[in-house]
């Protein structure tokens, strides 16, 4: 009897064991990274390289990372607005893919509930075909979307992203009424990446780091990016270049949990930015073509306010929102 | 062929180094004791272990990860077989016979099904992601939306089999698990439904919560409730461990038949290891000579509804690496923190990973056989002690696996919510029971649901509006053939006089 319950005992420790395992996040120093993305994707890249530097810093004991993917990160907004309320150690990945989910759906969580850490960067958008599309520039494509615009199946991020916005103010510039767009969302840059390889969207959008391993190898073909200028040491042209007048940017911060205080909020500001000095994070933002943009307490908080109304500006000049 | 050959072998001098060795068994042994506990997931527990990518080398840390994703394959089956509890979304159809044929003593043959099935597959699985892993790779492309709603509609309809004695009731339970997988925001737009404001239900009812509250919850109440009161000493009975001669040959075709189901829909992405258990079970149950035997009939459990589902979990583990390693692109969670893991040694797996760190793939894939070994040689001897497990008084064993699924659920995210909700679906599992409801389909309807939704708006989205798209693509249009032939071929055959194997 004693030795069969031995077993069970066993049995009983592992499960402690592992959850006090599992619990460590609430530990001081072990930062909590919420990802509003499945895996794969730009938000996902920006966790977890701002992770691990924050870790070479010093300024973190150790990190965590949760993937909660669907409608612009907003699900995963919820769940951390839940579950992480007053937590020091917390941190979600934001954006203006984010706040583009906020405008358009509007979810009960919003950015109003969590706290503002610090803005880190820009980044652009690419579109992309697959190597055998007989799609060969962006004229291509605009003329393609002229003759009937539900024929140009769009793949990127959820509705309401910047990836959403790009393909509509591209058909307003075309003079091609932007409700009738074919946009197709998938959760996350991995499932975007893999339906535009399989050939079942006819474009695809999305961050320029996401995509270039598929443009290097030759499975994708770069038509057109959406800077203002073309990226360092890359010869895919603008949208402008092309004729397209549309120029639209990405930018991706951190948010703490609800309920912190001030001096909390200033703590992790000041991990984030020493964070974004070390040169693993520098490496990443050369290596994904990320424009390094730090700004941190009251002035990022009225930047994401700006970008609310700028967000929502565009969406109603191109009819995605009312 | 050679050159893969040299390659391979290449990559077995990497794995067979000592360190190599210590890392897999490490990461093996704590797979599977995470694989056993519920709501701790191999993808939460390959995150936390993240961070040794800052000490340790490449290879050593990536094989140790994927131990780990391996381990927990297998673990999985053990608390679905012994307390119905399922550690992981996957092992959700190894509980309905596992269980059931634990109950009537055979927990020792299900949990040596579970191990030796898993071991071939698993073998089977990575043999053919040495192999053929870029002609997987472009094969697996070709599922988009269209191609995975056909699926889910197939997966609909071979469901039935889960559905138990009576029609009604079980689609009943598939409705109410359709309606719970409703909740939450929809993946689509974002926008939330039937929150009734509670904010905890914004995200969503996690699965393994409701699986852990119908299955082990409701179970050990029901029996606290209403089993008839015998001795408080009586112990569940203990017939056999090992597999009998009957018992192999009944495992064999359903291993093979389970690896061909997963290893493919492992490859595709956005598959999950679901519904290929799903399709497994089901073809088990259609194919089955002992019909009889299998729960939903009143049966001691079918040991091929083991066999087939755990053996279709494992080569869908393989499947979902060739997408990982040949596109960069994950097929499911845990696959994507190994995609963080290699991004922390600055290797990006993709169209160049062969190329860039060939040596490091090669040893990786090398040690997954070695794993898939140890994890048999791990896992078989300790048949005899979980199997023994069950001879612990049925009040103590009750008390424990509540314990135990109340530790797993709180582990999920420290919520007291989630606590209170499980005991709450519990009470509903009692109810369910009680009426003769059967439980798996609302774990189907909870899973297929959602994702089938997503699925159909892009897929219409895609084809604007033509619900002909599911006839007009090949691969789609074989799954909806395949749906129809499932539905009506057994009903024309009985009208013709033909008996089937079954009387269904």
């Amino acid at each position: 009897m004693k030795t069969r319950f031995s077993g069970a005992l066993r049995h009983a420790a592992v499960a402690v064991a592992s959850v006090a395992l599992a619990s460590q996040g609430f530990a001081l120093d072990n930062v909590k990274f919420m990802i509003g993305a499945n895996p794969g994707g730009g938000f996902d890249q920006t966790g977890r390289n701002l992770g691990k530097a924050m870790v070479e810093a010093g300024v973190a004991k150790s990190v965590q990372y949760e993937n909660k993917g669907g409608a612009g990160g907003t699900i995963g907004l919820a769940q951390f607005a839940n579950a992480s309320k007053g937590d020091p150690n917390a941190l979600i990945v934001t954006g203006a893919v984010m706040v583009g989910a906020i405008v358009q759906n509007k979810p009960p969580v919003t950015l109003a509930n969590a706290t503002p850490v610090a803005r880190l960067f820009y980044e652009y958008n690419v579109f992309v075909v697959p190597a055998n599309s007989p799609l060969k520039s962006m004229k291509d494509v605009v003329e393609m979307l002229k003759k009937d615009p539900g024929s140009v199946k769009w793949g990127g991020g959820s509705r309401g992203s910047v990836d959403h916005i790009s393909v509509a103010m591209i058909a307003k510039d075309a003079g091609v009424d932007p409700s009738k767009i074919n946009y197709v969302p998938f959760q996350g840059g991995g499932e975007a990446s893999a339906a535009i390889l399989g050939g079942h969207v006819t474009v695809g959008t999305s961050g320029y780091s996401e995509m270039q391993q598929f443009i290097k190898s030759g499975k994708m073909r770069a038509l057109a990016v959406t800077s203002g200028s073309k990226l360092p040491g890359e010869p895919v042209p603008t949208l402008k270049e092309q004729g397209v007048n549309v120029e639209i940017g990405n930018w991706r911060g951190v948010y703490g949990a609800p309920g912190i205080t001030e001096a909390q909020r200033k703590a992790l500001a000041d991990a984030v930015v020493a964070a974004s000095k070390q040169k693993s994070w520098t490496d990443a933002l050369a290596s994904n073509d990320w424009f390094p943009a730090v700004l941190t307490g009251e002035e990022f908080a009225k930047f994401v306010d700006g970008e609310h109304k700028r967000i929502e500006e565009s969406m109603k000049a191109v009819g995605m929102v009312k | 062929m050679i050159e893969t050959w040299n390659l391979l072998l290449g990559g077995f001098a990497t794995a067979i180094q000592p360190a190599n060795l210590m890392w897999a068994f490490i990461g093996c042994v704590l797979g599977t004791a995470i694989g056993v506990l519920p709501g701790i997931g191999p993808a939460l527990t390959v995150a936390m272990l993240l961070p040794i990518t800052a000490k340790v080398d490449p290879s050593g840390a990536l094989i140790m990860l994927c131990g780990v994703y391996y381990g927990a394959a297998y673990g999985g089956s053990t608390t679905s077989i012994l307390m119905n509890t399922p550690g992981e979304s996957s092992s959700i159809m190894t509980a309905l016979e596992g269980n059931t044929m634990a109950k009537h003593g055979r927990a020792g043959p299900a949990l040596a099904t579970a191990a030796i099935g898993s071991f071939i597959a698993g073998t089977i699985g990575v043999l053919l992601l040495t192999l053929f892993a870029p002609l997987v790779a472009d094969f697996a492309l070709k599922f988009g939306p269209a191609e995975f709603f056909s699926l889910m509609v197939l997966a609909f309809v071979t469901v039935s089999s889960v559905l138990g004695a009576s029609m009604v009731r079980g689609l009943a339970s598939l409705s109410l698990g359709l309606a719970i997988g409703l909740v939450g925001m929809d993946a689509i737009a974002g926008i939330p439904r039937y929150t009734g404001n509670v904010p905890e239900f914004i995200d969503g009812i996690e699965f393994v919560l409701v699986a852990v509250g119908l299955f082990a919850v409701g179970e050990a109440l029901y029996n606290v409730l209403f089993e008839p009161k015998t001795d408080p000493g009586t112990r569940n009975k203990l017939s056999s461990i090992w597999m009998t001669r009957d018992d192999w040959k009944r495992s064999w075709p359903a291993w093979l038949r389970g690896t061909a189901i997963g290893f493919p829909f492992g490859s595709v992405p956005a598959g999950g290891a679901e519904i290929p258990t799903f399709l497994s079970y089901s073809t088990e149950r259609k194919l089955s000579k002992h019909p009889k035997d299998f729960s939903s009939e009143g049966g001691k459990g079918a040991i091929e509804g083991v066999a087939g589902p755990e053996a279709a979990n494992n080569a869908n583990a393989a499947g979902a690496l060739v997408p990982l390693l040949t596109l960069g692109i994950p097929t499911s969670a845990t696959a994507a923190i190994l995609i963080g893991a290699f991004q922390n040694y600055n290797i990006q797996p993709g169209p160049l990973l062969f190329q860039t760190s060939g040596p490091l793939v090669w040893g990786l894939i090398a040690s997954l056989y070695i794993g898939n070994l140890m994890l048999l040689v791990l896992n078989l001897p300790l048949v005899g002690m979980w199997a023994r497990l069950l001879t612990i008084p049925k009040p103590q064993l009750y008390a424990g696996i509540l314990v135990f699924a109340s530790i797993g659920v709180y582990g999920m995210r420290q919520s007291s919510f989630d606590l209170f909700l499980m005991y709450v679906i519990g009470v509903i599992g009692v109810i369910m029971r009680r009426f003769d409801f059967p439980v798996a389909p609302v774990i189907v309807g909870m899973i297929l649901g959602p994702m089938s939704e997503k699925q159909l708006r892009n897929a219409l989205s895609i084809s604007q509006g033509d619900w002909l798209i599911f006839f007009k693509q090949p691969i789609a249009c074989t799954f909806m053939v395949l749906t129809i032939l499932v539905m009506f071929v057994p009903m024309i055959l009985r009208k013709r006089g033909v008996r089937l194997s079954e009387d269904d």
